[in-house]
């Protein structure tokens, strides 16, 4: 069956590759059918390389750019306590976009040239960041609802076929898991605490369940490069099968926290052995990704801000790496860095 | 714990992302060993939360304004070998102080080892960090003196001033190395040396605490 999927993968490239050998082909075909990883210094189709720095890419700008609406709460998190924990979450976060971005650069691309593609709107991030977090319970609806849905989406990604991008995932699912806990823990003592800490959090549950449905992306009818990244084992499972996945997870987690969530037509369909749920508003969700939801223009200017106003630093940084290099003209290799005078750069 | 606060405006805004990572990390460090010190005295959130700002005990160095990334840096190559070489000390005594210090003492020797990187990379990098670099250190030097104020309960085990002269001599030997200049001028701060002990603090202060206690205070009683 893979092997059919990944031939088919072949004659679509072959057109625009004539020049290449087909046992080159035929030889990354065969270790896609037989779940070997691709590595970075084998040979891979254009068509490969190009949609994994895409959707590495994209995933790692969603890290970055997804650290501002928790940040907004940074300051004014209501116990100690849970200032710690949103502060290391979004110390993950800047961890989990490093991760990415050193994995999308085994594909020969680098790190500033995506963030100049990130600022300059020429690469996506996930469309949820765009929302605002209004009230402290919001943290723990991104915790629960969000995180969870990324989680949904990545588990599978730890086998995906190019091995960089699965072992990076391995790492950022386990931190993720921890962090979709704890929102579900936050959540969970709103909903136990006050009338106001209920319904604040009933409020920030009902404002962020359509958008996390949003995170799987367009209907299975709809996504473009669906087909081809689960013939390469990129995807291993459709936007709406994971989707209806998460669903089904998330509604004995709402009952179980003594929230609703805001759609009434979740309801059992015992013949299919699943959740039945409310038609999503694909309007609302093309809307933000063409750059008119809530936050887009604020989460964008931030994150150009922040990276124009920092210039100097990294020119600093770099200026000086210049003057303390050794005299000699020949690469640095690790070896002749000190272990302190690099520290700053290399604290990842 | 609250200069944790003044880190953690930074997240989402650092020049790089390993900076990113690291403003986070010193802040976690810091507030867990605020944590540890304000449970010694009652409930920590109680102490954090409630507290009006007179009764806030915090160095005003540490309550300055992040400014530009010189400027938190010159904060944190002030304040990290100031604390580092306290814990040294309260780490080889004996006092209610020595497993804190113990603990935080590494911790701290990162923090310092951060700031004294970055202090040298813009001191020594270009044009305008060098100037961003000695007028963040320019600023903040009025309230390097508060630091050495001798502190309740502490004297018995800190010399203040072996510690002070043991800063000034590690604070200048990064300066000179960075090409450059030790500020000069009065570091007792526009109060008398010791105002922040005494719950004496400056402007920005009150608007940090008032959006750090905003939440809290208006769900007396909740839990989170």
């Amino acid at each position: 069956m893979a092997a059919v999927t990944a031939d088919q993968t072949t004659q679509k490239t072959l057109g625009t590759e004539d020049a290449v050998d087909a046992d080159r082909i035929a030889a990354f075909d065969a270790a896609v059918a037989a779940d070997e990883r691709i590595e970075p210094r084998d040979w891979m189709p254009d068509a490969y390389r190009a949609t994994l720095v895409r959707q590495m890419a994209q995933h790692a700008h969603s890290e970055i750019i997804g650290m501002q609406p928790e940040a907004n709460w940074i300051t004014r998190a209501p116990s100690l306590r849970r200032k710690a924990i949103l502060m290391a979450k979004v110390q993950d976060e800047a961890g989990h976009g490093l991760y990415l971005y050193s994995a999308a650069e085994t594909l020969g691309t680098s790190r500033e040239e995506l963030l100049d593609k990130l600022h300059a709107g020429r690469q996506r991030y996930s469309s949820i960041f765009n929302y605002p977090t209004l009230t402290w319970a919001d943290v723990g609806a991104i915790g629960w609802l969000v995180d969870g849905a990324a989680i949904t989406n990545q588990v599978p990604l730890c086998r995906c076929s190019y091995g960089p991008y699965a072992r990076a995932m391995v790492r950022i699912c386990k931190e993720e898991s921890f962090h979709q806990r704890q929102g579900y823990e936050l959540l969970l003592a709103l909903s136990r605490g006050t009338e106001a800490q209920h319904a604040m959090a009933q409020d920030a549950v009902n404002r962020w369940w359509w958008p996390s449905l949003m995170m799987f992306g367009p209907p299975d009818d709809a996504s473009s490069h669906s087909e081809q990244s689960m013939a390469w084992k990129i995807k291993r499972h459709s936007n709406d099968e994971l989707r209806r996945r998460f669903v089904d997870i998330c509604v004995p987690q709402a009952e179980a926290l003594g929230l609703k969530l805001p759609d009434p037509d979740i309801r059992w369909n015992e013949e299919l052995g699943r959740h039945e749920f409310g038609a999503i508003d694909w309007a609302e969700f093309q809307a933000v990704l063409k750059g008119d939801g809530p936050c887009n223009e604020e989460r964008i200017t931030q994150r150009r801000r922040a990276h124009e106003e920092g210039a100097w630093v990294r020119d600093a940084a770099a200026a000086y790496a210049a003057k303390h290099a050794p005299a000699q003209s020949s690469p640095r290799t690790p070896a002749q860095h000190s272990a302190t005078a690099h520290h700053v750069e290399e604290t990842a | 714990m609250v200069l944790s606060h003044r880190l953690g405006e930074w997240a989402g805004h650092a020049p790089v992302l390993e900076e990113d990572v690291a403003l986070a990390n010193i802040a976690l460090d810091l507030l867990g060993q605020a944590r540890v010190l304000l449970s010694l005295v009652g409930d920590e959130d109680e102490l954090a939360y409630l507290r009006e700002e007179r009764a806030f005990r915090n160095l005003q160095l540490v309550e300055q304004p992040n400014g530009d990334f010189a400027h938190t840096i010159a904060r944190q190559l002030y304040f990290s070998v100031y604390q580092h070489l306290l814990y040294e000390r309260l780490a080889a005594g004996e006092s209610e102080f020595t497993g804190l210090a113990a603990k935080a003492v590494k911790e701290v020797a990162y923090h310092r080892d951060h700031a004294e990187q970055w202090a040298l990379r813009l001191g020594d990098g270009t044009e305008e960090s060098h100037t961003r670099m000695q007028s963040g250190l320019d600023a903040l030097w009025r309230f390097t003196g508060e630091m050495f104020q001798p502190v309740e309960g502490l004297d018995s085990t800190v010399d203040w001033q072996a510690l002070e002269s043991g800063w000034l001599a590690a604070v200048t030997d990064v300066v000179e190395r960075a090409g450059l200049t030790l500020p000069a001028g009065r570091r007792t701060g526009g109060w008398a040396a010791g105002a922040g002990r005494q719950g004496l603090h400056t402007e920005p202060f009150g608007r940090m605490i008032a959006e750090m206690q905003h939440l809290h205070r208006s769900h007396p009683g909740a839990s989170w």
